[in-house]
């Protein structure tokens, strides 16, 4: 089983976007694949019509054994479950200290679904925490959008540099382009130059388009309903990348 | 991922099965298409004597859109999958292309081939049910068959079957529609097995042919009777095994059918006085025809069965030095099979079976004669007896005949308990079985083995003589018929202790005990 985060320091880069499009993908390819949404806004769990409750909510999920798997959600397509957010994961990070070892907590919880998963994605609230740190120690591959400017840059290396600092176990990172606005100079440029220039970014990106937003409507993925779209494409590369480096 | 299914029958012929199920689920439930309904072919397999049904599996080749598909289901939720890569049926398992499915089934079906038990065409529609928030709650497939072969005055079509799965996490809704649709006319819950459907419209079962002698007698009724339900059983599978004999389906319709000669002829023998005058005397001779017939096919079937072992048990010569014998014992046996199904498709073997038959049917009740009990008791006793004066009177020094005289003693022995096995208290029946069969397996191998280096000598000879036989094809078979050899003196030397085990007074009394209160 290996464990895919999509997480960045920075919120509304497209993490959730990506997470969702590359688990009904990772599906469609046969794998068994948990879609694990430890958000509060539980926009994911949204995006599949499930609805956002979790029995004991996050203290049971944390604390409790065999709680998640009981949580678990059948979502409408072949292969892909869902642990749905519930609105305790705010607390996730005070719920993660009252236990030991809490970094490591998250990655023990998930250890027993690798019987029946071949690939778990956790879809992570923005910021740094505990909670932050708990998804990178139970991470094989942190998948970080960025869009192409210089403050999401320089919040990739605030995160590589906080993972080359982490005890024991570091994730390897792949980023991405994301909601690349291609009337913009600066995106085209960084879009091409930076996998180029740096191995930790994929040459995939995403480019900003309607149809992405679209999927707030629809209730379900781009690849989903729009399998042909540029979007669609663009998601289907990230994942042959990400398929690549997991292999 | 999905679990948990509600099965269901539909009846209502005037009205689609979706569109009542839409009406009985709305507002709270949607019911939404899935996939447009497709037509599947389904043949169902398995062995002629139902090996897969028996350990509680399902084996369907399905044909639908793409490549055909192997699909083996278990009662406990075992499901294994497999391209049917083009295979024809009837074929072994041991031919189907390799992978978890063919290792499940090998083990299971052996030497008998895989072949159609029942065919049908599925006509599947699928639809989501959905909540609310139109997210999948449950699956519902709605299924019709319609068997290819249904039986003259019965319906061609099976009542529409409904599955309702529900999606992971949304076990209660799918409860609660399936309690909603339980409810509504014409439908009812659970469904038969789908192959029980289609046979059943034929009028078959499945798992109906066996061949044990599954005869219910009762004690005190006419021997004569038990007797002639015990043949006419043995003549039913003698009869089911013709066809696959003919064909050559597999070698174990020989084998049934060999052994429900042999068992009619130990019938005639033993029970020869319970039948009207001169009936067994005149049938004796006709079985002996048919029982020698099936003898050089049946010889030659063990030799190519137990080549591979032998083969790899050579310590002088390698296993591909016997290729000559192989295709010489290959060749034979296509010779004797011909010669064999001329005789299952002549005159003669149809006129006797028929007469045969109609002898038992219209086989009357004698005024006076033994209840079964009691004839039983005296046919397994006096059996019992001749093999412990037989097994007795052998010695080291004894000729290799009185061995094989004894050998068939037992055979009788055990054919008399499986007779009339139904009057018998059922454990005590088994052990006694269990106590012969030690003695028998000692004396069939030491036979076989016998017999096997005289034909390995003999083929030698005739290789010899044909000539352009390589002498490593001769040495290869020196070194075989000396591991042969090896086994005879094994089981040689093992009869003393299993004679005496089989002849031990305890081993006595319970073999008395079976038949107590009915002793003659």
């Amino acid at each position: 089983m290996k464990i895919i985060a999509t997480y960045n320091i920075k919120g509304g880069v497209g993490k959730t976007a990506a997470a969702v499009n590359l688990s009904h993908l990772a599906a469609g390819d046969g794998l068994r694949v948990l879609l694990a949404d430890l958000d509060p806004q539980a926009a994911a769990s949204y995006l599949f019509r499930v609805r956002p409750r979790v029995k004991g909510g996050g203290t049971a999920l944390i604390r409790g054994s065999g709680e998640l798997d009981k949580a678990v959600k059948g979502t409408d397509f072949d292969g892909l479950d869902l642990l749905p957010a519930d609105f305790t994961f705010r607390n996730l990070d005070l719920i993660l200290d009252t236990t030991k070892k809490p970094t490591q907590r998250l990655a023990r919880l998930l250890r027993p679904l690798g019987a029946s998963y071949d690939v778990v994605f956790l879809d992570c609230p923005p910021g740094i925490s505990l909670l932050s740190e708990a998804v990178l120690y139970a991470a094989d591959l942190v998948l970080a959008p960025i869009i192409p400017t210089t403050l999401s840059l320089r919040a990739l290396d605030q995160l590589t540099g906080f993972i080359a600092h982490l005890d024991g176990h570091r994730p390897a990172v792949l980023a991405f382009s994301s909601m690349i606005d291609r009337r913009k100079r600066l995106h085209r440029e960084l879009a091409e130059r930076l996998p180029a220039e740096r191995p930790d970014v994929a040459a995939a990106a995403i480019p900003a388009l309607s149809l992405i937003e679209q999927m707030a409507v629809q209730r379900a993925p781009v690849t989903a309903f729009a399998p042909r779209s540029a979007a669609s494409r663009g998601y289907a590369q990230l994942w042959a990348e990400v398929r690549a480096r997991l292999s | 991922m999905s679990e948990e299914s509600h099965d269901f029958a539909y009846t209502d012929t005037e009205r689609p099965p979706a569109e009542a199920i839409r009406e009985a689920l709305a507002p709270r439930y949607s019911v939404v298409p899935f996939r447009r309904a497709h037509t599947l072919r389904r043949t169902w397999l398995d062995t002629f004597d139902w090996r897969l049904h028996r350990a509680g599996l399902t084996l369907e080749c399905v044909t639908g859109h793409g490549p055909a598909e192997l699909v083996l289901s278990g009662t406990a939720g075992e499901r294994i999958t497999a391209a049917a890569n083009g295979a024809r049926w009837p074929a072994l398992a041991e031919t189907l292309p390799s992978g978890r499915l063919r290792d499940r089934l090998t083990g299971l079906t052996s030497v008998r081939a895989l072949l159609p038990a029942a065919k049908a065409a599925s006509t599947v529609a699928e639809f989501r049910l959905c909540n609310a928030d139109d997210k999948t709650v449950a699956w519902l497939t709605v299924d019709r068959l319609h068997p290819a072969a249904p039986a003259a005055g019965r319906a061609a079509g099976t009542p529409a079957r409904l599955s309702i799965t529900a999606v992971r996490g949304y076990h209660g809704q799918a409860s609660r529609i399936a309690r909603c649709l339980a409810a509504q006319p014409g439908v009812f819950p659970g469904t038969v097995p789908a192959l029980d459907a289609v046979l059943a419209t034929a009028g078959q079962a499945a798992g109906e042919y066996t061949n044990k002698i599954d005869v219910e007698l009762a004690p005190s009724m006419p021997a004569r009777s038990a007797l002639a339900a015990v043949l006419l059983r043995l003549l039913g599978t003698l009869e089911a095994n013709v066809p696959g004999t003919v064909r050559d389906i597999d070698t174990e319709f020989l084998h049934d059918l060999r052994i429900a000669v042999r068992r009619t002829r130990t019938g005639l023998k033993l029970g020869a006085a319970l039948l009207p005058d001169g009936l067994a005397a005149g049938y004796q001779p006709q079985f002996k025809w048919l029982g020698d017939l099936t003898t050089p096919t049946r010889d030659l079937d063990v030799h190519l069965l137990t080549f591979a072992a032998g083969a790899a048990g050579l310590t002088s010569a390698s296993p591909a030095d016997l290729a000559p014998f192989h295709d010489y014992l290959v060749a034979r046996r296509a010779t004797e099979q011909r010669r064999l199904a001329r005789a299952l498709r002549s005159a003669r073997f149809t006129t006797l079976t028929a007469a045969w038959r109609a002898a038992l049917t219209g086989m009357a009740p004698p005024r006076r004669g033994p209840d079964a009990a009691h004839a039983a008791a005296g046919i397994i006793g006096k059996a019992h007896r001749r093999i412990l004066a037989r097994g007795g009177a052998i010695n080291a020094d004894s000729p290799p005949e009185m061995l094989h005289d004894l050998r068939k003693r037992c055979k009788e022995l055990r054919y008399a308990l499986e007779f009339f096995a139904s009057l018998h208290d059922l454990p005590a029946h088994r052990r006694a079985v269990r106590e012969l069969k030690g003695l028998q397996d000692c004396l069939g191998t030491y036979q076989d083995c016998q017999v096997q280096q005289k034909e390995i000598r003999a083929i030698a000879a005739d290789l010899l003589a044909a000539g352009g036989v390589p002498a490593t094809a001769l040495l290869a078979m020196g070194d075989l018929a000396a591991h042969v050899g090896e086994r005879e003196r094994q089981a040689r030397s093992e009869f003393s202790s299993r004679f005496a085990a089989f002849a031990s007074p305890q081993a006595r009394a319970r073999f008395a005990a079976l038949t107590a209160g009915a002793q003659p």
